[in-house]
């Protein structure tokens, strides 16, 4: 498909710019396939803007007749072509910046806008940047991802005595949002595998996520078990999990749906694990804010953050009305649970929802993170992304198509990874030293995971990136996440690593508004960025001296 | 002593509720004039919990459970002790005790007149001249020939909760200042607070003009003539009134109010709407309960805040200071502010205003210095608001705390530009309560002067000074921008979040949380050892300094019985079928 067809007009001489914590500039606006380019012409060092259009969530735009029009420079050689009519188009970014363009020409304003619209949502995956990147310091197929379920099987020695890695998906028949590998108990074979599969909603029968080194217990994931309203059981399912805690007494089942909802899921075919045919396990329910609801909050919260009344019983009223913080907590908490049943009381845990794509990969990564100290470097904490979210497939595509200033019909939206990124935040401010790396990273990949260069979060699944080809033809995040420069930016200055588990409070007072992320464009976040740059030099400095 | 019942309890179990302790330790209890003292039983470690009579607020004495009775301290700087005593007697007589010791009558049960800590009289007396008001306004370039000492208020004569010693317009005669004196509440004529020598343009303050519906007093305008000629760059002022402006209205009805436009020329009237002390005190109750909340929900929490509006008013004296420190930095225009009687909201309204100005009140003395002038020496009632002696509780509010909290929650939007940190503001406000130094004892400067206070009370800032390594914010850096010149801080609501450090203490103390800055303080000291060394001996051998480990304490043991008890409540009970 071509770009072109959908610009009418690709350069605009004399455009405006506004952006946050910047002055107005003047300038040439150019529009390519994947990007607005503006370039400064005022200024003697002339700065540039690039955007990726598809950061762009949602645009407004305002066609004005204006004889006499002034605009922000009063110089007479523009008057001419400004007499006759300008436009503004309003562009709010899924990284939640606002920009302005004022555009002089009705028509050109009005070409650029429908180039903006139309590219900002191409629908198509092959056609979205990433495809087109091509860093010149760098050549593809380079190595994409850090590691693959093998690699990290053969590196957990722990698990050899137990567990196995069954290639069963490995052409992802039995489950196709599954990876090709993956680590099953080592009793269970692959046929018990696939008649367990089709017990479990889109066949994600569960499998391991988590081996704790300290007592050897483990988290489990999976989808809901396919009850349905005639309590069907599985003969395999039941082998599979009474495999998981052969030796131990008793297993947990986390599951992140209200007992309400698990039962009325019933009626749509699916359902939870019955207590007569799964004694062993005992089963919470944790009910999470998920989908369309997680949404709207997100939408709610931006709205209160840029709400400029001044006032503050509304402000808290909003705040408290948005309920992000409550799903902070509540996230937060639950990943608690999860830990307090491994570590603390020595069980292995099964975590669920219905799919199994979402909350259940919040809340055991979170778990990991705050029990295992592998996941608190940079390197560790990537990897644990990439396996959870990235190989145990978080469907990005659809999760985050938009963001909170799309006026689009909501679909599969859902920030379940920002809110992630959130609650990671929260521990990282509340162990500000036992985490490897720095608010900055968190920041990135919560940008990064909206509006991309690389290929790391497109698609749906691993087996939808094979198929476009993801692997061979983009550049990788994660590994450029790690290039020594970069990898030296987004990590922690102050960390020191730790075997302790590091325990969130969960108390409303110790968690605050991710204001690095919401409040990102205004004055005061520059404030706290100084800060954190001010400890990096301290240490630096510190560590120079110790040296020497 | 006569009030002390008894002095000694054995077999008492205290639960230090502030402190997250969720298991009651059992010891003794001691009372003592000035402590109650609780020593543990457990050999190892002994442990004493201090509390001074004065920091108590309230004994409360539940009814009696059969496993015997209990008494609840709360505390001023908001701890919170249950206390199990096996035997009713002992209880009552415990109970008596502190109630009457917590409530001091006479300024000679205070702490600070049998405090004596290990100094000679030489020393004490200088501790009086640690700060040094007069050196302050130097620093700013007062007198000048704009502004100048009178001698008017020597003796306290025109004005008795004013300091003796005060600067004013250079064309205001003795005559101006008694008259204007005489026309004012209180007799608070204008007086200068700050004098920004950058633009020439002044902070001044007063109290209410005994306006009415129509009075007038002609010394009165003369003198905000002469504030407005004491600044060459500008012709008008603006006179801030902190107060809402229906409450300055209904003060016109008892022969009090502000300044009528029409009487007054070239002034520009801005009303603010600080709320008065009454409001301030039901407000920080309210915020103390959210404080206590045991495990409440986010929603439970966010709506706690938001009604006792107490960010909203700590919003509202950030903003008064705001105000003024723009039109004097920004526009050059002086600023004359008042409240009513002009030693509350103004002092508030006015110390922000210099904190915001002034990057001098930002370092750990210069803050003692502003708290000395703008709030010691200018008469706010300190005795009065912090309940020192067992007065009128209508007079009690927390307006030093509000003041103290507007400036932690500047140093949280500005993290390098304070030298101290949080540990100082609230070690400050503990002492503005704790009446354990002569400081902030009495509601003026003539008061402290009669009681004698110099000669029998130590000041508490040389000991605070002497403490100040702890005190340091490690990311203080004057060079920063963010530093430099005047704070222009962003007000909008969400920059403001509750003070979890004063009210919280339960948060601050379970399981030491790592806290960068006591990290960062260990890095700065190290970094500076080694670079002592380093130029002390240039020609250490490889290696020899190379301790290269991380400095400072840097627990983090969590201790399983800890945070995460939401979690516990709700275990052993999973669904059944």
């Amino acid at each position: 498909m071509e770009f072109a067809e959908h610009i009418k007009t690709a350069n605009v001489e004399d455009v405006v710019l506004r952006q946050p914590l910047q002055p107005p500039s003047r300038g040439t606006l150019c529009i390519t396939g994947h990007h607005l380019l503006f370039s400064d012409r005022e200024e003697s060092d002339s700065r540039q803007v690039l955007l990726l259009l598809r950061n762009i969530d949602a645009t407004e735009k305002s066609v004005e007749n204006l004889t006499g029009y002034s605009g922000f420079f009063s110089n007479a050689s523009h008057s001419e072509r400004m007499s006759g009519s300008s436009g503004t188009i309003t562009m709010k970014c899924k990284d939640l910046r606002v920009l302005q363009l004022d555009i002089p020409g009705m028509e050109q304003c009005l070409n650029i806008a429908h180039s903006i619209e139309t590219l900002s949502c191409l629908d198509c995956v092959s056609e979205m940047y990433p495809f087109f990147y091509r860093p010149v310091e760098l050549s593809l197929p380079e190595q994409w991802g850090l590691s693959s379920p093998e690699m990290h099987y053969s590196q957990m020695k722990e698990l050899y005595e137990k567990w196995r890695l069954s290639t069963v998906n490995r052409d992802y028949s039995v489950c196709s949002s599954y990876p090709p590998a993956v680590i099953v108990p080592k009793s269970i074979d692959d046929d018990t595998l696939k008649k367990a599969a089709k017990f479990r909603q889109g066949g994600r029968f569960p499998v391991l996520c988590y081996y704790h080194k300290k007592n050897g217990m483990v988290i489990m994931r999976s989808s809901q078990p396919l009850l349905g309203a005639n309590r069907k059981r599985c003969k395999e399912d039941e082998l599979l999990l009474q495999a998981v805690i052969e030796g131990s007494d008793k297993g947990y089942i986390i599951d992140t749906r209200s007992r309400q909802q698990a039962q009325q899921a019933r009626m749509t075919g699916g359902g939870f694990e019955s207590k007569s045919f799964y004694s062993r396990w005992k089963r919470f329910h944790r009910p999470m804010e998920r989908g369309k609801a997680l949404q709207e909050s997100l939408i709610k919260l931006v709205e209160a953050c840029g709400d400029e009344s001044n006032n503050m019983d509304r402000w808290l009223s909003k705040l408290e009305n948005s309920k992000w913080l409550s799903h902070v907590q509540n996230a937060l908490s639950t990943a608690g649970l999860l830990v307090e049943c491994v570590e603390r009381d020595g069980h292995s845990v099964l975590v669920h929802g219905s799919e199994g794509t979402d909350c259940s990969l919040l809340i055991s990564t979170l778990a990991q993170l705050i029990m295992d100290p592998c996941c608190r470097t940079v390197e560790g904490f990537l990897g644990l992304l990439e396996r959870e979210w990235i190989q145990a497939r978080h469907p990005f595509q659809q999760r985050c198509a938009h963001s909170a200033y799309s006026h689009a019909r909501l679909q599969q939206e859902s920030p379940v990874f920002l809110l992630l990124m959130d609650c990671v935040w929260q521990l990282w401010r509340q162990f500000p030293l036992a985490l490897g790396f720095s608010e900055a990273l968190l920041l990135r990949l919560a940008t990064e995971v909206y509006a991309s260069d690389y290929g790391t979060f497109l698609c749906n699944s691993d087996q939808e990136r094979c198929a476009l080809g993801v692997k061979e033809r983009t550049h990788c995040l994660f590994q450029a996440l790690l290039r020594p420069t970069q990898r030296d930016y987004y990590s922690n200055p102050l960390y020191e690593r730790t075997e302790l588990a590091i325990w969130p409070s969960v108390h409303p007072q110790s968690l605050q508004l991710w204001k690095g992320y919401f409040l990102r464009w205004t004055q005061q976040v520059r404030h706290l960025e100084e800060a954190q740059e001010e400890i990096r030099n301290m240490v630096i400095e510190w560590g120079k001296l110790a040296c020497s | 002593m006569e009030h002390i019942r008894t002095p000694k309890v054995e077999n008492v179990r205290l639960l230090d509720r502030s402190s997250g302790q969720r298991k009651a330790s059992v010891g003794t209890l001691y009372l003592s004039a000035t402590h109650t003292i609780f020593v543990e039983n457990n050999p190892e470690t002994r442990k004493e919990t201090w509390v001074l009579h004065s920091m108590v607020s309230s004994v409360e004495r539940p009814p009696t459970t059969p496993s015997g009775g209990q008494l609840i301290l709360r505390c001023k700087d908001f701890r919170i002790f249950q206390i199990f005593i096996p035997q009713e007697r002992d209880g009552l007589d415990v109970h008596a005790s502190l109630a009457r010791l917590s409530r001091p009558e006479k300024y000679s049960e205070l702490y600070c007149l049998s405090f004596n800590p290990n100094v000679n009289k030489e020393e004490r007396e200088e501790s009086w001249n640690f700060i040094d008001l007069m050196a302050d306004y130097k620093r700013m370039g007062v007198p000048n020939n704009l502004w100048v000492a009178t001698a008017a208020n020597g003796e306290y004569r025109v004005c008795d909760t004013y300091p003796s010693e005060l600067f004013v317009p250079k064309s205001a005669t003795p005559t101006i200042i008694v008259g204007s004196s005489r026309f004012r509440s209180r007799g608070r004529f204008p007086a200068l607070s700050y004098f920004h020598q950058d633009t020439l343009a002044a902070v001044c303050r007063c109290s209410q003009p005994l306006s009415g519906f129509s009075g007038r007093c002609q010394e009165d305008e003369m003198m905000l003539q002469a504030l407005m000629k004491s600044n060459p760059g500008s012709d008008y002022i603006y006179v801030v009134d902190t107060r809402p402006k229906l409450n300055a209205m209904a003060n016109r009805a008892a022969g009090k109010g502000y300044e009528n436009e029409d009487h007054y020329t070239n002034i520009k009237l801005q009303f603010i709407g600080i709320e008065n002390i009454h409001v301030m005190r039901s407000s920080q109750q309210k915020i103390i309960d959210v404080g206590e909340m045991r495990s409440p929900s986010m929603t439970d929490f966010l709506w706690g805040l938001e009604n006792s509006g107490w960010l909203k008013h700590i919003k509202a004296i950030l903003d008064a200071g705001v105000f003024v420190a723009r039109a004097v930095a920004d526009e050059g225009v002086s600023v004359l502010v008042h409240c009513s009687d002009g030693w509350d909201r103004t002092a508030q309204a006015c110390s922000v205003a210099s904190i915001l100005l002034d990057p001098y009140y930002r370092t750990i003395r210069g803050l003692m210095v502003l708290i000395e002038r703008d709030w010691v020496s200018f008469g706010h009632k300190f005795s009065h608001r912090y309940a020192h002696l067992d007065r009128d509780p209508k007079e009690v509010s927390p307006v030093i705390d509000q003041f103290l909290e507007c400036v932690w929650q500047l140093s949280e939007q500005f993290p390098c530009a304070f030298e101290f940190n949080e540990r100082f503001l609230i070690a400050i406000h503990t002492h503005v309560y704790s009446c354990q130094y002569g400081t902030f004892l009495g509601n003026s400067q003539k008061e402290r002067r009669d009681m004698r206070l110099h000669e029998r009370t130590h000041s508490v800032w040389p000991q605070l000074w002497k403490d100040r390594g702890e005190y340091t914010n490690p990311l203080y850096k004057a060079e920063l921008s963010q530093s430099q010149g005047v704070l222009r801080p962003n007000t909008s609501p969400y920059c403001f979040k509750m003070w979890k450090g004063l009210y919280n203490h339960a948060e601050k103390s379970t399981p030491p949380r790592q806290s960068p800055a006591d990290f960062l303080s260990a890095v700065r000291e190290e970094s500076q050892q080694l670079e002592e060394e380093l130029t002390n001996h240039q020609e250490v051998p490889p290696g020899g300094t190379a301790h290269h480990h991380h400095p400072g304490s840097r627990q983090e043991d969590r201790s399983p019985d800890g945070e995460a008890d939401h979690l516990g409540e709700d275990r052993g009970s999973p669904e059944e079928d």
